[in-house]
């Protein structure tokens, strides 16, 4: 037989094919990294409705409804009038909290010539707040259009500057982009490397003269074109289904993908740290999940870290995937170049270093 | 024909902590034949196998596989065998033709996945997981993998372990098959009878140590020329023969 010269980069594809068909095959990798997010982007972008609040405001029967205040306050975008429902129905849902306030005019024969009596509960919340804020503008220009009214002590100047529109898309993709590469990193990986230990699958590959280097950039060439892969249909069903904003469009999605890159790198590392201490696959998911769930939570994945408590800010500023989102938003909306976001970049690399070498330590092949 | 040493075995030892799993073995496999290595379950036979496959670290002594030897050369004699596990898995999600094609990867060689299939008649089960086989056909599927390399030598631990009477002397077939081809066979068994009909030369492990090598017959003359006598008169058919007799020695549909 004569001798060929052994092809590591053989072994290597070999690998990566095999392992990106079983992930393709695999129903967990695909619900977690596409099915997931997009369930996400669907109900939040129901949810908030594109962020529109409204106060429904339920009409008394003996309202006065042809003076000015009322002709006014209906101008109003935000709230909402309800003439529909009887009186006990109302007072039922000012309880309930499914109207935020009932409204009652009075015309008077001498000043005040009108009051406004509102009445609302605690389960009205801050929309009863924002029904006030709207009855003293109104009040103010009524105020200052009777003659001989004082001369006012401030104006407002109201000027509106020309921005993009920043959508719950535009906050939610992004968030959830990297939630599924936290997922594909984390869970992917471990799960994998753990059943081909314990299954033998890798002690049968030793038995072939391929090196353990090709196993594992095998297997990572492949998860990480599946999570691009990935990233790239989440991106682009968001731009086309709801609107997305790409700033730059498709040098914007490479940004995109490169952080994307980088991250699901990031949590391949912590990938390979589950499977070395996981003893079997059912203590895969509990240790996952310590990496994860802290991750999802509180690494602005639904909503913005500044609502966070301040204690809990410097818990979601030491986590990897409070930076890919960060930079990920960065990049898409306010279309920052890849050195503007160095700063995030640089934070994820340094976990990266710190994971990969507790990875080293950790991770077992046998 | 001269009977050339393929595989040499000298004084090897293995121990895990303080448990000599191997303590101290010498044997030689020849060039083209079935070689079995018969003992009960923890004599130290799946250790030895494993150490001859490079997979294990021995403890002390000296190995040589196809004038390769083991300490120096160990990416040699990868390429040139062919190895069955006990109980080994396979990557998840891939069929037979698949898993062919990836074993073929990592040899760095271009095999036909159905050329492969067909030697062991699994090619109706091309587009099969490997999960979805029977305990025949998976030891079948086993032992095609490790024929895709050309191999002097293969190893075989346990294929038996679990086979109905038709599936294994199917399998004996597709062994003898091999050699006549002119691969070496290692083969681990604690099954007797198998031995008795498939192994050209046997060593029994007990213990860690070897306490015999020598072909079936020459064995069972030595123990009758010692004047023994078995406990009751053997039969002139075992229960076993009746079993095929009755329900035919072609293959299943497993």
């Amino acid at each position: 037989m004569t001798e060929q010269p052994y092809s590591n980069f053989k072994a290597t594809m070999a690998i990566a094919k095999a392992s990106f068909r079983s992930i393709v095959r695999s129903p967990s990798s695909v619900v977690f990294t596409l099915l997931f997010p997009l369930i996400f982007i669907l109900v939040f972008g129901f949810i908030s409705g594109g962020g529109v609040i409204s106060v429904d405001v339920g009409v008394d029967k003996k309202c006065d409804t042809l003076n000015p205040v009322y002709q006014a306050l209906k101008k109003v975008s935000v709230v909402h009038m309800i003439h529909q429902q009887t009186p006990e129905e109302m007072e039922a849902n000012l309880k309930k909290g499914s109207i935020d306030a009932i409204l009652n005019i009075q015309k008077n024969t001498k000043p005040p010539y009108f009051t406004v009596n509102i009445q609302h509960s605690k389960a009205s919340g801050d929309k009863e707040a924002i029904l006030k804020s709207a009855l003293n503008n109104i009040f103010f220009e009524l105020n200052s259009h009777i003659p001989d009214a004082p001369p006012p002590v401030a104006i407002i100047k109201e000027a509106e500057v020309q921005t993009r529109e920043y959508k719950t898309i535009d906050f939610i993709l992004p968030g959830q982009l990297g939630f599924s590469l936290l997922s594909t990193g984390v869970f992917g990986t471990a799960f994998v490397f753990l059943s081909l230990r314990i299954t033998l699958v890798i002690k049968r590959f030793f038995a072939t003269p391929v090196k353990r280097y090709s196993i594992v950039i095998g297997e990572a060439l492949a998860r990480i074109t599946f999570a691009l892969i990935g990233a790239l249909f989440i991106i682009t069903i968001g731009h086309f289904a709801f609107g997305f904003t790409l700033v730059h469009g498709f040098v914007t999605v490479l940004n995109m993908l490169f952080l994307s890159l980088i991250g699901v790198l990031v949590f391949m590392g912590f990938g390979f740290v589950v499977s070395g201490i996981a003893k079997n696959e059912s203590t895969v998911p509990p240790i996952a999940n310590m990496i994860t769930l802290p991750q999802f939570l509180l690494s602005g994945t639904f909503f913005s870290i500044n609502v966070f408590p301040a204690w809990l800010q410097p818990i979601s500023r030491a986590l990897p995937l409070t930076y890919l989102n960060d930079s990920l938003r960065k990049v898409a909306f306010e279309g920052a170049s890849l050195f503007d976001v160095s700063h995030q970049i640089l934070i994820m690399c340094i976990w990266g270093v710190v994971i990969y070498a507790v990875a080293v330590k950790t991770f077992k092949w046998e | 024909m001269a009977k050339q040493p393929i595989i040499t075995v000298n004084n090897l030892v293995k121990n895990y902590g303080d448990f000599k799993a191997v303590k101290g073995i010498s044997f030689e496999v020849y060039e083209g034949e079935i070689f079995g290595l018969l003992g009960p379950n923890g004599a130290g036979k799946t250790t030895t196998l494993e150490i001859i496959e490079t997979l294990r670290e021995k403890t002390s002594g000296e190995i040589t596989v196809d004038g390769f030897n083991i300490d120096t050369d160990a990416g040699s004699i990868k390429k040139r065998i062919g190895v069955q596990l006990q109980a080994a898995g396979y990557y998840p999600n891939l069929n037979l033709s698949e898993l062919i094609e990836l074993f073929s990867g990592l040899y760095g060689i271009q095999r036909s996945p159905m050329e492969m299939l067909e030697k062991v008649a699994l090619t109706d089960k091309a587009k099969a997981k490997y999960k979805e086989l029977s305990g025949g056909q998976k030891q079948r599927f086993s032992i095609a993998t490790t024929l895709i390399n050309n191999p002097r030598i293969v190893f075989l631990d346990e294929p038996t372990t679990g086979l109905d009477p038709q599936a294994r002397r199917n399998l004996w077939d597709l062994i003898r098959e091999i050699r006549d081809q002119g691969t070496t066979v290692v083969i681990t068994t604690h099954y007797m009878d198998e031995a008795e009909v498939l192994c050209d030369r046997v060593a029994f492990v007990d213990g860690g140590n070897i306490i015999g090598v020598d072909t079936p017959d020459a064995f069972i003359d030595k123990l009758v020329a010692t004047g023994f006598e078995p406990p009751k008169k053997v039969k002139l058919a075992s229960l076993e023969d009746v079993f095929i007799n009755m329900t035919g020695k072609e293959w299943r549909a497993e």
